[in-house]
């Protein structure tokens, strides 16, 4: 616990370490040292091709290599894989079900300074909503190891956002963290109000169950790193429990964790849910940090937010 | 070739043709047009130069075709069926609910198909990575892709094009179905691609000319392209949009239209009648 590193450099890594096996494939789009998958490019260069910026074509180049029975990576900012390449990826990969692995890196709010261009805040929306697709978003550099073995053993099409700033790891701390691809991991228990989160809010979410605790609320805080599929049962079993959700996410409000975890509960379980988000509109260019700030992905909302759900159960 | 082979593999192109036919009939739906302009390029392929072996559809050594170009399922999927990668009959079940024979081309269920596709311009690109799979194991096998000349319009085809040359795939082939009509209308009306050979080799492809409903014709620019090292290949193919049935020849209702009573008598007895001639 305690080390500082980023999802987009964890993940480059494991894919390094991981990457002995024959069948892993790389592609980039001219961001290799941005999406850190330049790593496996130094260890691996008869495995590693640099398509240049052309994310369409890479994408679909990556399917071309899985029909071959390759285990394809291909990478660029979540913004151009997600985002450019979703035609790509439902027709090329996911329909045909093929082994792609398309990584989004620098997504969400935080890639800062370079503004809502580059701030993909609907790709765990865009890529949730294709049939088939697995759809991760680890909280820390533990988390994102575990994604990539998991999504190498996994035969058929992921989607993987990592982020670009360094962030505390956490999941380690947790006796009973166990990555497992479409199982949520409660990694605090409690009786009041749930904040399920992905991705960095799960550090800014066990920070608010603290503060929640200050006041005598019992907060469970869940670690949701797979958006889909969706671990249904655990989000159910927190609504009948504690009665009130909070969702946490660096993503539009729109179509990603907030939306996944409310269509899971409205049929079988309606309890008040608040979600926690970017509310529907463009980043401004600024430091990561105040962008969270300014946009309400911190401890103190989502408190402020989890008290709201309370104060609206039956 | 000798003769008795082209004329072989001219009969197949026409029974993929009458197939295909009936199969649109059947469906109520599909496209006439661009499946018939491409059935000698199929048939070349299928019967006669791609390493595949029916009972064993997956073989990993076997040459790959994309059908970038996904709606021309009609003669295609007759191909694959004439070829013995499924029933013959089950052709007239196309487009059908209850069918593996999907409108566009699909992989999952139809054996013999190596991509499945359907959104324009990606073929290549899959095509292309296939091939540098091939090269990156150290296979000998070959890749073929075809597009349409509207096709060519989407920006991802050059894309492609850049990296296959980029890459040196001499193991890949692309056809480009030159047929001069796109759905709305004259591809030099709706959008000039012209000159698509110059443009392929500014890219840094090998280009080759050749009338794409001959057969010999094509049959000598894949050997050509063989000989070729270190560049891929593309066949810039003269074909007729809706080949071999006059009353469909170069007419552009013909892209997606579906014959009346009438003309699929009509077109149908055309067809026959050049089978028999083939066969006699």
């Amino acid at each position: 616990m305690g080390e500082k590193i980023s999802t987009r450099v964890a993940y480059g890594e494991a894919l390094r370490d991981f990457g002995g096996d024959e069948r892993i494939v790389a592609l980039d789009a001219d961001l290799s040292t941005c999406t850190m998958s330049c790593y496996f490019g130094e260890k691996y260069p008869n495995r590693f091709f640099n398509i240049g910026i052309a994310e369409a074509n890479m994408i679909d180049m990556a399917a071309g290599f899985a029909t071959t029975g390759k285990i394809a990576f291909c990478h660029s900012f979540a913004m151009f894989t997600a985002g450019r390449g979703y035609d790509q990826v439902r027709n090329s990969i996911a329909y045909p079900h093929l082994n792609v692995k398309v990584i989004g890196s620098h997504a969400g709010l935080t890639v800062g300074e370079d503004g809502a261009t580059h701030q993909c805040i609907e790709d765990l929306s865009l890529m949730r909503t294709i049939p088939g697709m697995v759809v991760l978003c680890p909280c820390d550099a533990n988390e994102a190891r575990e994604a990539v073995k998991a999504m190498i053993a996994y035969d058929g099409p992921c989607f993987m956002r990592t982020g670009r700033t360094a962030l505390e790891t956490v999941t380690d701390g947790f006796s009973n963290y166990k990555f497992e691809i479409g199982k949520g991991v409660t990694l605090v228990e409690g009786s009041d109000v749930t904040i399920i989160a992905t991705g960095l809010m799960v550090q800014e979410s066990l920070k608010a169950a603290e503060l929640l605790k200050a006041e005598g609320i019992n907060a469970r805080v869940i670690d949701m790193h797979t958006i889909k599929p969706l671990d249904k049962e655990l989000v159910i079993k927190a609504a009948k429990e504690t009665g009130a959700i909070v969702t946490a996410e660096e993503h539009n409000i729109i179509g990603g964790l907030g939306s996944a975890v409310c269509e899971a509960i409205c049929d079988e379980c309606p309890i008040p849910v608040v979600r926690v988000g970017v509310q529907d509109e463009f980043g401004r260019s600024g430091d990561a940090g105040a962008l969270l700030k300014l946009y309400g992905l911190t401890p103190e909302n989502v408190a402020e937010k989890a008290k709201l759900a309370i104060s609206r159960k039956a | 070739m000798d003769a008795a082979k082209v004329k072989s593999l001219n009969l197949t192109a026409a029974k993929m043709r009458r197939h295909a036919l009936e199969a649109i009939q059947c469906a109520n739906s599909g496209h006439i047009g661009g499946s018939f302009s491409i059935a000698e390029i199929l048939s070349v392929l299928y019967f006669d130069r791609m390493r595949i072996d029916p009972k064993n559809p997956r073989w990993e050594d076997r040459d790959r075709f994309v059908l970038s170009k996904g709606h021309c399922t009609p003669t295609t999927y007759s191909a694959l069926a004439l070829r013995g990668f499924f029933p013959v009959e089950d052709l007239k079940t196309f487009r059908k609910i209850d069918s593996n024979l999907s409108g566009h081309i699909e992989m999952k269920h139809v054996p013999g198909v190596d991509m499945s596709a359907g959104s324009l311009g990606q073929g290549l690109s899959v095509a292309t990575g296939m091939a540098l799979a091939g090269k990156t194991d150290g296979k000998n096998y070959r890749v073929y892709a075809i597009t349409g000349d509207g096709e060519i319009e989407e920006g991802q085809i050059w894309e492609a094009a850049m990296a296959a040359a980029h890459f040196k795939l001499d193991n890949l082939v692309l056809f480009v179905d030159n047929n001069q009509l796109q759905l709305d209308g004259p591809v030099s009306e709706v959008m000039s691609v012209n000159p698509i050979d110059e443009k392929f080799r500014a890219f840094g492809w090998n280009a080759i000319n050749v009338d794409g409903n001959d057969v010999e014709a094509l049959s000598a620019a894949l050997d050509e392209a063989e000989k070729v090292s270190g560049k891929p290949t593309v066949l810039v193919c003269h074909t007729v949009k809706g080949k071999g049935v006059s009353i469909f020849e170069n007419g552009v209702k013909w892209h997606g239209g579906r014959p009346t009573a009438e003309e699929y008598k009509t077109a149908y007895a055309e067809l026959d009648a050049r089978i028999a001639e083939l066969e006699g």
